[in-house]
């Protein structure tokens, strides 16, 4: 038990250390199968990454408009036209979910319109607010397609493996994100005859690792996922869901958690509940933004920089 | 803090107002705020309706364990009701935000919970 606790202790520690991160894009940057952190947006632009780079949008929620952020629409358009300022194009961008707000369909039509504009091919995973409309078709329509199950699937590029997870569906009374075992089990066989030296980045809306039980924002049975995964030399997992920057390594497992680029949530235990943040308005834009990715061969590590959308 | 004050407020005041209203077979509510339902037991009479209202900025549903009743999203102000006919006792939670969790306590006409 004590033993526990002082796991507990660490854990939370290394996650308060974390919250010193501030910003409002993430870029990653993929250079020998671990992803690191190269820095905020703007530093990123300075180094100019050669190799695979790519994008990480979070939690646009168009359709919010709330105090927290009024003009959530305003926020995703200056995210993406911080994007097309880019110097280096990124090879694709990743959206891990909350899209929408409420899965309207004029919200989902907003959102393509809005993200379009960056000119990049854009490869989506849900989150729970995009599965509202009864009947739980317009997502699969849109952007899941191609994707197995629930929407899951995986590609390659530029030498790395990714996977588009879904955790945000059949959830169970009193728990946390979901994969489930259909899910997990199409993992396992996606993975089998990958070499061990293959770059391994897996994605989805709620973090795959606990950060905060008691305001849900972990997976169940993610730790099932990391299982498989272990064996890579190079695993990075990207997630959304709690609106703020988190990252830890545990081992070959880079974590991290991007932005979104509508409103801010609390810090863990930091607020009675995870509900949107109310800031000042001078200071919304230094708590939202956008992630980028670059993977260099012959590093060691995936670069990831956040970039707020202000200051 | 201001926000989980009123939930306690908006509790209380529920717990005072609500028990009369089950007694006569009447109307019911549940209230989400700050990601709870309050209250998070509530004891009825068969045949009292139960009205959840969301006050939170975020959408919330109210899903039975056993799928008996399940709401669409509610966004901020909006409401879903259902009427409770059986005795038993009766555990939901919010399909988006799963570790939200209450129960509906139904009584027989009789005051006993046969389910």
């Amino acid at each position: 038990m004590t033993t526990h606790d002082d796991g507990d202790g660490t854990s939370r520690r290394k996650v308060l250390e974390c919250m010193t991160w501030a910003g409002t894009g993430l870029l990653w940057t993929v250079s020998g199968g671990v992803p690191r952190s190269l820095g905020l947006v703007d530093q990123a632009m300075a180094e100019e990454p050669r190799g695979l780079t790519f994008l990480q949008i979070s939690d646009s929620h168009i359709g919010f408009d709330k105090p927290a952020n009024p003009n959530a629409k305003g926020t995703l358009e200056e995210a993406i036209g911080r994007i097309k300022a880019l110097p280096a194009r990124p090879s694709f961008m990743i959206h891990t979910g909350d899209i929408t707000h409420l899965s309207k369909p004029s919200e989902f039509d907003d959102a393509d319109t809005i993200i379009s504009q960056a000119g990049l091919d854009v490869r989506y995973v849900p989150g729970e607010h995009d599965i509202l409309d009864p009947d739980v078709t317009l997502y699969r329509e849109r952007y899941g397609r191609q994707g197995k199950g629930d929407g899951w699937y995986s590609f390659d590029a530029g030498g790395v493996h990714f996977v588009g997870l879904v955790n945000v569906k059949n959830l169970k009374a009193g728990g946390m994100g979901s994969l489930g075992d259909d899910q997990l089990k199409w993992l396992a066989d996606d993975l089998r005859d990958r070499t061990a030296s293959t770059p391994v980045v897996l994605f989805a809306h709620v973090p795959l690792w606990v950060i905060y039980e008691s305001w849900g924002w972990g997976t169940d049975d993610g730790a099932r996922a990391l299982e498989l995964v272990k064996r890579f030399g190079s695993v990075t997992v990207l997630n959304g869901h709690i609106h703020q920057v988190m990252q830890k390594v545990e081992g070959n497992v880079a974590f991290h958690t991007a932005r979104s680029t509508a409103f801010p949530q609390p810090a863990p235990g930091a607020a009675a509940s995870p509900g949107p943040m109310k800031v000042p308005d001078d200071k919304l834009r230094s708590m939202l933004g956008v992630a980028s990715v670059t993977f260099k061969r012959g590093t060691q590590r995936l670069a990831i920089i956040d970039t707020p959308l202000q200051g | 803090m201001r926000m989980a004050l009123l939930a306690f407020a908006f509790g209380a005041a529920l717990a005072c107002v609500v028990a009369p209203l089950a007694a006569q077979t009447g109307g019911a509510a549940v209230v989400i705020d700050n990601f709870t339902f309050a209250p998070q037991r509530l004891t009825i009479k068969a045949g009292t309706t139960v009205t959840w209202t969301n006050r939170d900025d975020i959408p919330h549903t109210v899903m039975a364990m056993d799928r008996l009743f399940k709401s669409n999203a509610m966004d901020t102000d909006e409401s879903y009701s259902f009427t409770f006919s059986t005795a038993g006792e009766y555990s939901y939670f919010c399909s988006l935000h799963p570790h939200m969790t209450g129960t509906i306590v139904v009584e027989g006409v009789g005051g006993g919970v046969t389910r």
